[in-house]
């Protein structure tokens, strides 16, 4: 079973040679940490950089240089600073090329449903909604299960969506998943982890090839 | 060269009324217009429509109108990292219009540039869209979103001359330039006013056009809601 840092090391891989990729708030942010030596990518943040780079040292941080987490960051060489409007220009008309974020729920039609929990919390869609609906690859993150258990890959989602027939990929703590025409399909398994504890944390209908190969991260 | 300078942030906020919609600039706390925010808490105008991406945090930013009760509405994209904020929303206190980012930031554009409304993807299928106008484009869904229509737009802008030329810093910019000329009067406070001719013309952000009101801000806090850093080794 992999840890948010597994997940993080193993969406690393789906980042190729020149893409603009935006990362999301939470494990997505992780990725940019495991990006293999060698792949030139810049990072996109929504609110209005390009070319995001690590957090500063102690004492370099500047009020004026964040990213859509609100934490201070740097920029690389060959950054560039936008407006909203610009930011989300980029987004809906696809010159962002992979798409990272979190999920409460992934339906088996590739629905997402990641920003409200009707009367419990109503934080806000913030730019998912704008991402969801315009990127071509979208990677969801998650665990596979919720703390309670239950199985966050479902028929149906319950939950208020955020954008319908959208995420291409899952990457859990148990598997890599593809959204295909028939339902989730099974990719890859975690270390560790058996096909039948995949079927059993997984509420939609999953497709399962006997040989499902263990993930190399 | 048609001057836009005023002397201080009082004279800037000259008519402001209860009842009133404004458009705020800024990503979280940064590039918020902190002086506007101030001057709106001392003039205690109430009853007011606030358009700005976040509602601030408890003791900051927007919090301070929230915190004295002067918001009838909110229209953000994102409200997290406020407890009052979430007080008064679920005691039905506040009225809450969430809208997607980048529908809330062309929301802002088309107000500046005379669109009515536009198609945009974001929303389709979710409750967002619910009520309002869709339409198919080459096999796609849209839905129709309106213009914004306020009657002040407050924007912080890290350099300015006389003539309302805006030159933003950093991430600070987000909101702001979208917002310059979408309301009835925009209000730009600045770190640094310059004479005109002092900002080189290739490098402004907002041309002063869209500019009615200029003044210098004095001690900005700058607060930074979420300080990461790494550690020397």
């Amino acid at each position: 079973m992999l840890d948010k840092i597994g997940i993080a090391k193993r969406i690393a891989k789906e980042v190729k040679d020149g893409y603009y990729v935006n990362l999301g708030i939470g494990i997505p942010t992780l990725v940019a940490n495991y990006v293999k030596d060698g792949i030139n990518v810049e990072f996109q943040s929504e609110n209005g950089v390009l070319g995001m780079g690590p957090f500063p040292f102690e004492g370099q941080e500047d009020a004026d240089i964040i990213n859509a987490g609100k934490q201070t960051i740097t920029t690389l060489p060959g950054a560039s600073f936008f407006d909203s409007v610009t930011s989300f220009g980029m987004i809906r008309g696809q010159h962002v090329d992979l798409t990272i974020l979190g999920a409460m729920e992934v339906s088996e039609c590739g629905d997402i449903a990641n920003w409200k929990i009707p009367s419990k919390m109503v934080k806000g869609m913030g730019g998912a909604m704008d991402l969801v609906a315009s990127a071509e690859n979208i990677i969801v993150a998650m665990m596979h299960t919720n703390r309670a258990g239950k199985s966050k890959l479902l028929k149906k989602c319950s939950l208020p969506l955020t954008g319908v027939a959208c995420v291409k990929k899952i990457v859990t703590n148990l598997a890599v998943i593809e959204i295909t025409n028939e339902g989730f399909k099974l990719l890859e398994r975690a270390p560790g982890v058996s096909v039948q504890d995949i079927i059993e944390a997984t509420e939609g209908v999953l497709i399962v090839n006997e040989n499902t190969p263990e993930m190399v991260l | 060269m048609i001057r836009k300078t005023v002397s201080n942030v009082k004279e800037a906020l000259n008519g402001v009324q209860d009842g009133m919609t404004f458009m705020l600039g800024g990503f979280g706390l940064c590039g918020i217009p902190e002086k506007a925010i101030s001057e709106l808490v001392s003039l205690g105008v109430k009853n007011i429509t606030c358009i700005s991406n976040n509602a601030g945090v408890d003791d900051f930013g927007l919090g301070l109108l929230l915190q004295k009760h002067q918001i009838k509405k909110m229209i953000s994209s994102y409200v997290g990292e406020n407890n009052e904020f979430e007080r008064q929303m679920l005691n039905g206190e506040l009225e809450v219009e969430l809208t997607p980012q980048g529908t809330l930031a062309e929301k802002c554009r088309a107000a500046q540039s005379g669109f009515p409304a536009f198609y945009t993807p974001a929303g389709y299928g979710t409750e967002v869209a619910e009520g309002k106008e869709t339409r198919e484009f080459n096999g796609k869904m849209y839905v129709l979103e309106e213009a914004f229509k306020a009657d002040f737009s407050f924007i912080k802008a890290w350099k300015g001359d006389e003539a309302g030329n805006l030159i933003f810093k950093g991430t600070a910019r987000n909101f702001n330039p979208c917002m310059c000329g979408a309301a009835k009067i925009t209000v730009a406070e600045v770190e640094e006013l310059l004479p005109a001719g002092e900002l080189n013309p290739n490098e402004v952000h907002v041309p002063g056009i869209f500019v009615q009101r200029i003044f210098q801000g004095s001690n900005y806090e700058k607060r930074i809601e979420q300080r990461t850093v790494k550690t020397k080794s």
